[in-house]
């Protein structure tokens, strides 16, 4: 600058904002290497497939990392965000185990800082008797400070339709700390969609603190095939190229039938077809096996399933009077 | 006093620095944890150097990864008893340890009145000494407002 050595304390502010000006536009490309935010948003694509709306909310918490890095870094202040989540969804979309992954990640981001994920139920914060709750909903949180608290199934901490039940006191404790201590906690609650919205409408001092209601999409059978591949490769296991062609059919057929739960189902189908490949590979030990024997799962291991059969309205039936998810499919 | 303005008691560590800030003592309690030491909680009324077993604030905390649920104890236990002392103690729990490695006061009375030493004449007047808390000449509960 021109001016700067020629007085001392006029030029300081100009020359000041001309260098930051320059200095910003390259921190932050710097600051994006340095954060390693990159492999982190890398791997998550790898290794979860689909969940859209999920890796954009996650990709946009980054840049905001990135930037309050940029910020602090000309001096600007910047307020840690709440990142408090709720995560809705049909069964099987992946609502735990991005939670589990938001944990490293959000550890990585550098917004928690020791990145350990206490999970817990209604069972781990409510007591069975008058004074018990708060000593063990305050041990919880004790517990995941630093780190991340996963509420599986949060629509049971409150029964209103029991007055005996504690679990409002539960839910008044983790509404202190989640808004005075948003720096040493982050709360994910997650559950299924329908009984998440009456929990939220009854609560709605626990739906204002949740900055980020993310809901999980069903799966599409093309997302199903690719998490099959994903579970087949950590499986160790190939599939013979009629497999592949049966494994699309089923998960067309299954998609439709009753009681679907998503990966989960695909998960319980793939254990069925090892089942089945076990059985066939065991029923012909007289001959030698060979690796590659034991490690494909063939058509006949696939199209065994009752998805196939003329099933489709027995199925149906069978799902009237049976209860539980991914029930009537064999 | 000449060494001991205040009669502050200088039990365990820091006790001759100004109180320790919020801060400090959660880089402190950072330090015990990052070494795997259950940390916990202590207080009482009775300012004794022999009183070595406090009134104990809640179980360890060995389970925990992060000082802020620790901090969370301490201002819960500042709030219950704020006149009373309050120390912090890690117990490293590895063989051939076992025992207390720090201990430090993160609480203290407004008011320490002190200690008097007590002389008393034994057979063939030699001298026994012992120090006695002028606090303790009030009942427990009552020593310091």
């Amino acid at each position: 600058m021109a001016t700067h050595s020629e007085s001392t304390g006029a030029p300081a502010g100009a020359s000041a904002s001309a260098t930051t000006v320059a200095a910003t536009d390259v921190d932050l490309a710097a600051l994006y290497r340095d954060s390693h935010v990159a492999e982190v948003l890398d791997r998550l694509d790898r290794e979860l497939v689909g969940l859209v709306p999920v890796k954009t909310r996650i990709r946009e918490i980054a840049a905001l990392l990135v930037v309050d890095r940029a910020r602090r870094a000309v001096g600007l202040g910047s307020a840690a965000p709440s990142l408090h989540m709720s995560f809705t969804g049909n069964p099987g979309t992946g609502k735990t185990t991005v939670a589990l992954r938001m944990a490293e990640i959000l550890h990585h981001l550098g917004y928690v800082r020791k990145g350990h994920l206490v999970a817990v139920t209604r069972d781990d914060l409510v007591g069975q008797y008058i004074g018990h709750t708060a000593p063990k909903t305050k041990d919880v949180l004790k517990r995941a400070m630093g780190g991340v608290l996963f509420i599986d199934e949060a629509y049971y901490l409150y029964r209103p339709e029991n007055e005996r039940d504690y679990g409002q006191e539960a839910i008044e404790i983790l509404l202190q700390v989640m808004e005075n201590q948003r720096d040493d906690l982050v709360v994910i609650l997650a559950g299924y969609r329908d009984r998440m919205e009456t929990f939220f409408r009854s609560n709605p001092g626990m739906s204002s603190r949740i900055a980020h209601h993310i809901d999980f999409p069903d799966y599409a059978p093309g997302e199903l095939l690719a998490i099959a591949d994903l579970m087949l490769a950590r499986l160790e296991y190939t599939l013979s190229p009629g497999a592949r062609v049966a494994l699309a059919e089923y998960v067309e057929r299954r998609v439709r039938q009753p009681h679907f739960a998503n990966a989960r189902s695909i998960r319980n189908a793939l254990d069925r077809a090892r089942l089945r490949q076990a059985n066939r590979v065991f029923a012909a030990r007289g001959k030698a096996v060979s690796r590659e024997d034991l490690m494909t799962i063939d058509e006949a291991d696939i199209r065994a399933s009752r998805v196939f059969g003329e099933a489709a309205m027995t199925d149906a039936r069978a799902a009237a009077t049976s209860g539980g998810a991914d029930g009537p499919a064999r | 006093m000449m060494t001991n303005t205040g009669n502050r008691l200088t039990q365990g560590q820091f006790s001759f620095l100004p109180p320790l800030t919020d801060a400090q003592i959660v880089k402190q309690i950072e330090y015990a944890l990052s070494r795997d030491w259950a940390v916990s909680v202590e207080y009482t009324d009775d300012p004794h150097p022999r009183n070595t077993y406090w009134e104990m604030w809640g179980n360890p905390m060995f389970d925990l990864k992060d000082a802020a649920g620790i901090l969370m104890e301490i201002n819960a236990c500042r709030k219950a008893v704020p006149s009373h002392y309050i120390r912090v103690m890690a117990f490293d729990a590895s063989r051939g340890w076992e025992t207390p490695r720090m201990s430090f006061i993160v609480n203290r009375p407004k008011d320490e009145p002190g200690f008097a030493l007590d002389r008393q004449e034994i057979d063939g007047r030699a001298i026994r000494y012992s120090v006695r808390s002028y606090a303790a000449a009030k009942p427990e509960g009552e020593r310091y407002r």
